[in-house]
């Protein structure tokens, strides 16, 4: 009964408390409205709590995340914070422009289309002889002059016109895991590889639509002196593919390939097995051979071009390739007519931004002024129109 | 426990037997187990799959999944879209199990309570669950009922027993419940033993007023009502133990049929953004036909061509087949447009707000140790949008708690307090209270301030004893003393309580009572009265009097009641002090007081005596005894003599006033809808602000007749009023006092009760009404049913397309609770009903400003950022496929790796969007509450809207364009710098990938107003999980592992080193941001709107320096108004007068032996449910 009945008396005292923290609570808000810091102050009533009648308060916790206090950086935009970002953007861009603009027009670059659809291209009667069976092997050459001469290394490529290599049924066509020298998928390839994934029963080694149409032309070129001889210009075939792609991403199933690619069958297309590409240099043959890996790179868009081989820097006094006439030969074996395609090859020497583009240097110099002149716009808009006054307008 | 389910047939008459179990298990009643769970282990994965698969989000993304496996049609690995689909199902179930544990948590904690059974002749302990029906239980004081039962006896004579209704319907005045005579006296167990009554009755339903049914024991027939229930979720409160007999089990309880599944509700938002998700699936398909056609054109015109390299299996080499498949192809590509991350993140969102208001310290309750609840976590947003409230009176707006304020004696008014220069001095906490000292058996907690009062107690001046003396007496006030001086009165009322407290502290104490007498404590002297009658109250009478014969023999009655009834009945002896009063009690109405008029009458001892006889006839009458007593009880309350008027205070909740014209600057209107008497609801009405003297007219509705032509031309001449001055206001209303027509922008009030409201509510009408109503400031609907109330809600629901909130305490608001788009309960006042029934809930009506102004706005504000954002992302990252497919033989080849289409909205852009969408704010807390104007755009639905979306998703595309563009006119010649060829596929994608990653930061860094630390984090964390991501994904090693699913081994690296590739990257970046940033500039620069103006004047401040707030203070405005108030209900005489409720004071004065030790009283009960959990989780 005793315990009890201190009990009950913190009961009452607590609900005294209470009534009077209310009463008070209310006569102050009347004098002075509703200001809810008071109600962070003081946790004094905690201490009224009677022992018995302890009650865990669920007042939530006065952390500045729960309280959605937390510190904070908050801009606004004003005139005086965009308008300079303008003029940054115009003034950084404007010389990043003209810089990508003018080294891009320092490249050099020499394009020559070899697809034959004019009677005048000499290579016209190898396209329109064009035959998948022919055992002999197509040849054209075409001249050509190089009014300028090219200075360091010079990089040959081949060019494709309107060849989907991005096809979406074509991109899929392939199976890196054979292609990284996977035994299991060497004889039993993907089915993405569908329907170059067996011939006669065999599994094809390289397997899909993409090694089937490797681009097997090839390319040799040659510089015409002063007395009409044909020099051959020594093209370096080695190193023009990715190092992780020639390293990481292919690799032969074994060592000794003719032996590995046992039990396999060529692409329908090739006219020769895989392990014989380049029997010259066991390092680019296979799986490994860099003709084969840049064309397994596909390209984004439809018109492309990819590097077919390098023409190295002989010394610092002649240039790469002298001005002058040259002759491109041709072996013609790669069909493109049929869909409407182009085939070129390109001679280009580089900058330290990569090949010749002017698209981004203009686009850059473009949004550099444009970006210079919104901000001499906005500037006289916000001069002349500024509806902006201070906090005196709030209605309240 | 299903049982009940399975048996198809339903069940038209009950028949339960008591101590029979055998005989009841024939029927296979429901057993006392209860079940809110949905789950168990084994039934949870297929039970909850089953569930999440019904939502069209999660079949559409199933449907796409299917999709994706067909080889021909699938441009997407299948993880693309189950890595998100199982991620969200996954966290979906994750909160289900963890939502449904809880519930078999509180289910078995339910069922494992122990209660009292009667087994085998011997009380046994059981599990609730394992109460049967027909079973005797026994219930100790404070328990809750376990199941519905019927009262057989209790420890109180006559069977009597109290209980406690708070869960059930949200009173919390205790109810008396009564057995059967002939039960009532099986007091020990060897007679409960051989009860073997069988009880007929009706089969389970959910009226909890209503119980009909038959006890059949030994041949004899007794009818059983609801007076003889106890219910499952009520408490027995001061009554030491009581046996019942179970009628209703477990899911067959009343309390368990009212748990009806509410309905799910929706925001604004949702439905907008479900539309929107229609158009963009329209989008969507539009988008696949267009690639589709021009894929079947492309098959035509070059594929066919093409087939010596990519030879088209026998079915695709036909063009309009192949555009068929493609469509396909495209929708699973495109899909992301409306991507599942979407819907998580809106839920993620929610509930991070809702946590938000739980943890609002500002939202704290200290006194009621209670803090606010998001009990709903979907509807945020809306809480920013809302246009309407409908609020409660008494619990919402007032805190039900009566003050005795003031008196006015002998025409005489006490209360006020002067200071020397006898100016009125406004009361403070400060101000000195009268000190009752003198009297040991005071109430510490009464408060008054004015000392004269009691300097005319100390004179002994007659007027005022007497005064104190009828207030003493006459009423219907339990005392209890469970010690020496320390009296707790159970009041049926608080009006009574109040006044009889204020008797008690000024020297006139009433101690106890018995049927016969009444026994004060008069200035220390014990004084017992004869209570010879109690003529009790009612509706009709406004009045009540006790008769009684004070020690010297002397017979008088004393009556209070409402003025106008009392100043009818006057000697005219009182004349002159009736006009004196009179207008002390017009000044009292004034200041919103609650006023009773007080008179007594000295009987002749032989009247008395014809009179009692009259009496006791009549009430042995059976027929008319209402009648007969009510002209019996007129005939002796005639010529009373005037004692005066007492004054108590309605006290308002904190912050009420402030609060509603903070809520009407924010141009929300406020509607009160009360259960109330018209007067005392245009009193709250003037105190709280809401009608003021100032306002052009306020118009009052109460016509009783039931004519509708009336009903018809008093609305249409008040509409015509207000609508010819809405009109042309400014030449006829005001052509009088046209100096301040400029000035004066038309304000009136509606004032409406609930008959006149009921007609017209009636469809031909509800428009006028409408009309009417929301020309009108402030709008009061008083003596409304909770039927009406939630019809008037339906009504703004239905014809004004606005957001509408209702607010409430009691049972009585559960209707409109439920109706509004939110539903406001306030906690910790009158029991949990409103609460359970509400989205949201807190303690005072005040927190409603920081809910709506602060909560509300920044829920809205972050949800339209977050969804703008969303799609705007969303669109530039998948549309680009769109442009790629025009270069890519429209063969659905996907841009980016696969692996970034699967992580894009998962991990890479997730988590800075929802960083936005959580902690964003434009303004800051204190702003939005000292702007309430700022609330405005949600109302008018400014942020998100179908125009918002079109531009966001214009953006998007724009953005997609050049994300394409630019790098297509870089890559269509690009070499490294070694001269290796580099415009191929890998890296294009890797390139545009980047890009995007970099536009959507940068934009989000744009769009953000609040950078936190957390929103640091999040973005520059953001980007680099993303480079890690793409260095690691590409990485030798990872190729090396699984070399056919990583094929962009390297791609990385070798892109990422070019110069070039980072130039790409910042011109696209700065092409994608600078139009948006323009327009955003211009908008802030020229058409600035309020936020941008506070946000700029909150900056400014900051540098300042922290400025003291000038504070809005409201005053309230004083005019003359009658008011009257008795919050009582009849029947409490009677019970009084029988006695049968006198057991707690006989053993009050007996120093309470015999009694339990945990019998607890009133007021402990009461402070035990203060502190006590709520209590949602123990009922059912």
């Amino acid at each position: 009964g005793e315990i009890n009945k201190t009990d009950q008396h913190q009961y009452y005292n607590e609900w005294i408390f209470g009534l009077e923290k209310g009463s008070k609570r209310i006569a102050a808000m009347m004098a002075t409205s509703y200001n809810a810091k008071e109600e962070d102050g003081h946790h004094s009533g905690a201490s009224s709590h009677g022992a018995a009648g302890v009650v865990k308060s669920k007042k939530p916790d006065n952390t500045a995340f729960k309280q959605q206090r937390l510190p904070a950086w908050q801009p606004i935009l004003t005139a005086g914070t965009v308008l300079p970002a303008f003029f940054v953007i115009g003034l950084i861009f404007i010389p990043i422009g003209i810089g990508l603009y003018v080294s891009s027009n320092n490249i050099k670059e020499f394009e020559i289309d070899y697809t034959g659809v004019d009677i005048s291209n000499p290579c016209y009667s190898c396209a329109k002889n064009f035959s998948w069976n022919s055992t002999t092997p197509c040849v054209c050459s075409m001249n050509f002059t190089l009014e300028q001469p090219f200075e360091s290394n010079v990089f040959m490529y081949y060019g494709l016109s309107n060849f989907y290599q991005n096809h979406r049924r074509y991109v899929k066509s392939r199976d890196d895991s054979q292609l990284n020298g996977d035994q299991s998928a060497l004889k039993n390839p993907s089915k993405e590889c569908e329907p170059y994934r067996t011939s006669d029963g065999l599994p094809i080694a390289p397997c899909g639509a993409i090694a089937n149409s490797l681009f097997n032309d090839t390319l040799e070129l040659y510089h015409i002196d002063s007395n009409n001889t044909r020099n051959t210009i020594p093209l370096v075939k080695k190193g023009i593919a990715w190092w992780t792609d020639k390293h990481v991403k292919f690799r032969n199933p074994g060592e000794n390939l003719t032996a590995a690619f046992q039990g396999t069958n060529k692409p329908v297309n090739w006219r020769k097995p895989v392990y014989e590409l380049d029997p010259s240099d066991p390092d680019n043959n296979g799986f490994i051979n860099e003709d084969f890996i840049v064309w397994m790179r596909t390209a984004a868009l439809p018109t492309f071009r990819k590097l077919y081989r390098i023409i190295q820097k002989k010394s610092n006094t002649t240039p790469t390739l002298p001005s002058g006439k040259y002759v491109l030969e041709i072996t013609y074996n790669y069909p493109v007519l049929s869909f409407d395609g182009r085939k070129r090859m390109i001679l280009s020497t580089i900058s330290w931004m990569g090949g010749k583009n002017p698209f981004l240097g203009i686009a850059y110099i473009t949004v550099g002024s444009i970006c210079f002149f919104l901000g001499v716009v906005l500037l006289i808009i916000h001069h002349k129109y500024d509806t902006r006054s201070n906090s005196a307008d709030i209605p309240n | 426990m299903a049982f009940w389910r399975r048996n198809t047939h339903i069940e038209k008459e009950r028949h339960v037997k008591a101590n029979a179990r055998d005989y009841n298990d024939k029927f296979s009643y429901a057993d006392n187990r209860i079940k809110t769970s949905k789950y168990n282990i084994f039934t949870f994965l297929p039970i909850n799959l089953f569930e999440q698969f019904q939502r069209v989000a999660n079949a559409y993304f199933l449907v796409l999944l299917i999709l994706q496996v067909i080889p021909e049609i699938s441009s997407l690995s299948w993880f693309t879209t189950i890595v998100p689909l199982v991620l969200v199902l996954v966290i979906t179930a994750v909160k289900d199990a963890t939502d449904d544990y809880f519930r078999h948590k509180s289910d078995q904690q339910v069922n494992n309570r122990q209660s009292q059974v009667l087994i085998r002749g011997s009380l046994q302990n059981e599990k609730w669950m394992n109460v049967r029906v027909g079973d005797i239980i026994r219930l100790e004081n404070n328990q809750f009922v376990a199941a519905d039962i019927l009262l057989l006896c209790s420890s109180e004579p006559y069977g009597l027993c109290y209980i406690e209704t708070a869960e059930l319907d949200g009173e919390t005045n205790l109810k008396v419940r009564q057995a059967l005579t002939v039960t009532s006296d099986l007091k020990d167990i060897t007679k409960l033993m051989d009860f073997d009554g069988e009880v007929i009755c009706e089969p389970p339903n959910n009226k909890l007023d209503k119980f009909t049914g038959t006890l059949y024991w030994r041949d004899n027939k007794y009818p059983l009502d609801n007076e003889k229930m106890l219910l499952r979720g009520c408490v027995l409160r001061n009554t030491e133990w009581c046996f019942g007999m179970v009628i209703f089990a477990g899911l067959q309880t009343k309390l368990m049929q009212n748990c009806g599944r509410t309905t799910f509700k929706r925001t604004s938002i949702d439905k907008l953004m479900n539309t929107l998700v229609l158009w963009i699936f329209a989008f969507l398909i539009c988008m696949g036909v267009i690639l589709a056609i021009g894929n079947t054109i492309w098959v035509s015109w070059i594929g066919r061509n093409f087939q010596v390299f990519l030879p088209g299996e026998e079915f695709q080499s036909n063009a309009v087949f192949s555009g068929f498949l493609t469509f396909w192809s495209y929708i699973i590509i495109l899909n992301t447009v409306v991507p599942i991350s979407l819907y998580v993140s809106v839920e993620v969102l929610r509930l991070g707000h809702s946590y938000f208001i739980n943890w609002d310290q500002k939202m704290f309750c200290r006194q009621t140790n209670t803090a606010a609840e998001a009990r709903t976590t979907t509807l945020n947003e809306e809480l920013g949008q809302v246009e309407f409230i409908f609020s409660d009176k008494t619990g919402t707006l007032t805190q039900n708690i009566m003050v005795f304020s003031k008196c006015s004696i002998n025409g005489q008014t006490y209360g006020d307090v002067y200071n020397e220069f006898d100016e009125k001095v406004e009361i403070t906490e400060k101000t000195a209270c009268v000190d009752f000292s003198f009297n040991p058996l005071c109430d510490k907690a009464f408060k008054f301030y004015d000392g004269s009062l009691i300097e005319a107690i100390k004179l002994e001046d007659l007027a005022v004893q007497e005064f104190f003396r009828l207030l003493a007496l006459c009423h219907t006030v339990m005392p209890e003393e469970k010690s020496e001086g320390h009296l707790v009165y159970l009041a049926q009322s608080p009006d009574e309580g109040a006044l009889v407290t204020a008797a008690r502290n000024f020297g006139f104490v009433f101690r106890a009572r018995t049927p016969e007498t009444i026994t004060l404590c008069e200035m220390g002297r014990a004084v017992t009265y004869q209570l010879l009658a109690i003529l009790d109250f009612n509706n009709v009478r406004k009045r009540m009097s006790v008769i009684v014969r004070n020690p010297q023999g002397q017979i008088k009655l004393y009556c209070k009641g409402a003025d106008t009834i009392i100043f009818d009945r006057l000697d005219p002896s009182s004349e002159a002090l009736m006009y004196t009063t009179s207008e002390h009690l017009n000044e009292f109405a004034g200041e919103g007081l609650r006023t009773l008029a007080l008179a007594y009458k000295d009987l002749d001892e032989d009247d008395f005596e014809v009179w009692m006889k009259k009496l006791l006839f009549a009430s042995t009458v059976i027929e008319n005894r209402e009648d007969q007593l009510a002209v019996l009880y007129e005939e002796i309350e005639q010529g009373l003599k005037l004692l005066g008027a007492t004054a108590i205070e309605d006290k308002l909740q904190e912050g009420v006033p402030e609060t509603i014209a903070c809520l009407n600057l924010a141009d929300i209107k406020i509607w009160v809808l009360t259960g109330d008497k018209l007067e005392t609801a245009m009193n709250i009405g003037y105190s709280c602000n809401m009608l003021r003297d100032d306002m052009n007219e306020v118009f009052v509705i109460s016509g009783h007749t039931l004519l509708e032509q009336l009903q018809l031309k008093i609305l249409n001449s008040v509409t015509h009023r207000v609508s010819s001055v809405g009109d042309v206001e400014k030449t006829d209303m005001f052509a009088d006092d046209s100096v301040f027509e400029e000035a004066i922008i038309a304000e009136y009030a509606l004032v409406i009760n609930g008959h006149s409201l009921a007609h017209a509510l009636e469809p031909q009408l509800e428009h006028i009404l409408l009309d009417l109503a929301c020309l009108c400031k402030t709008v009061i609907c008083c003596r409304v049913t909770p039927l009406q109330k939630a019809q008037v809600v339906e009504l703004v629901k239905r014809h004004k397309r606005a957001v509408t909130l209702a607010i409430g305490d009691g049972a009585n608001d559960v209707s409109m609770i439920k109706t509004a788009h939110i539903g406001v309960g306030i906690s910790g006042q009158e029991g949990m009903q409103a609460v359970l029934a509400s989205d949201y809930s807190f303690a005072q009506f005040r927190y409603l400003q920081r809910l709506l102004l602060v909560h509300g706005r920044w829920s809205y504000f972050r949800m339209c950022n977050f969804l703008c954002y969303f799609f705007y992302k969303n669109f530039a990252f998948t549309l680009v496929h769109f442009w790629y497919g025009f270069f890519c033989g429209f063969s659905a080849q996907t841009v980016y790796d696969q692996w970034f289409i699967t992580l894009f909205n998962i991990v890479y852009t997730s988590l800075p969007v929802l960083a936005m969408g959580l902690f964003d704010q434009d303004v800051n807390d204190q702003n939005s509450l000292r702007y309430p104007s700022l609330y405005k755009p949600g109302q008018q639905n400014l942020l998100f809207n179908k125009r918002q979306f079109f531009l966001c998703t214009l953006q998007g595309m724009g953005t997609s364009f050049l994300l394409f563009f630019i790098p297509y006119g870089a890559f269509s010649v690009m070499v490294k710098e070694d001269g290796s060829h580099f415009s191929d596929q890998q890296t294009f994608a890797v390139t545009i990938a980047t890009t995007l990653v970099i536009v959507v930061s940068v934009q989000i860094g744009l769009d953000k107003h609040y950078w936190t630390a957390v929103n640091h984090l999040f973005i520059w964390g953001s980007l680099t999980v993303y480079f890690a991501i793409l260095f690691a994904m590409q990485s030798n090693g990872i190729f090396g592992i699984f070399p056919s699913n990583f094929p962009f081994v390297g791609t990385a690296r070798n892109c990422l080193s070019e110069k070039s590739v980072w130039l790409v990257i910042l011109l696209t970046t700065v092409v994608c941001v600078v139009p948006g940033l323009v327009v955003s500039f211009l908008r802030v620069d020229l058409f600035p709107t309020l936020t941008d103006k506070v946000r700029h004047l909150q900056q400014s401040r900051k540098k300042e320096g922290p400025q003291e707030q000038n504070l809005r203070r409201v005053r309230r405005t004083s005019s003359r108004r009658s008011a009257y108030a008795f919050s009582h209900q009849q029947g409490y005489g009677e019970l009084i007068t029988s006695g049968k409720n006198m057991k707690m004071s006989t053993v009050s004065s007996a120093g309470s032996p015999g009694r339990t030790p945990h019998s607890s009283t009133w007021i402990e009960n009461m402070l035990k449910r203060k502190n006590e959990v709520p209590i949602k989780n123990m009922i059912i």
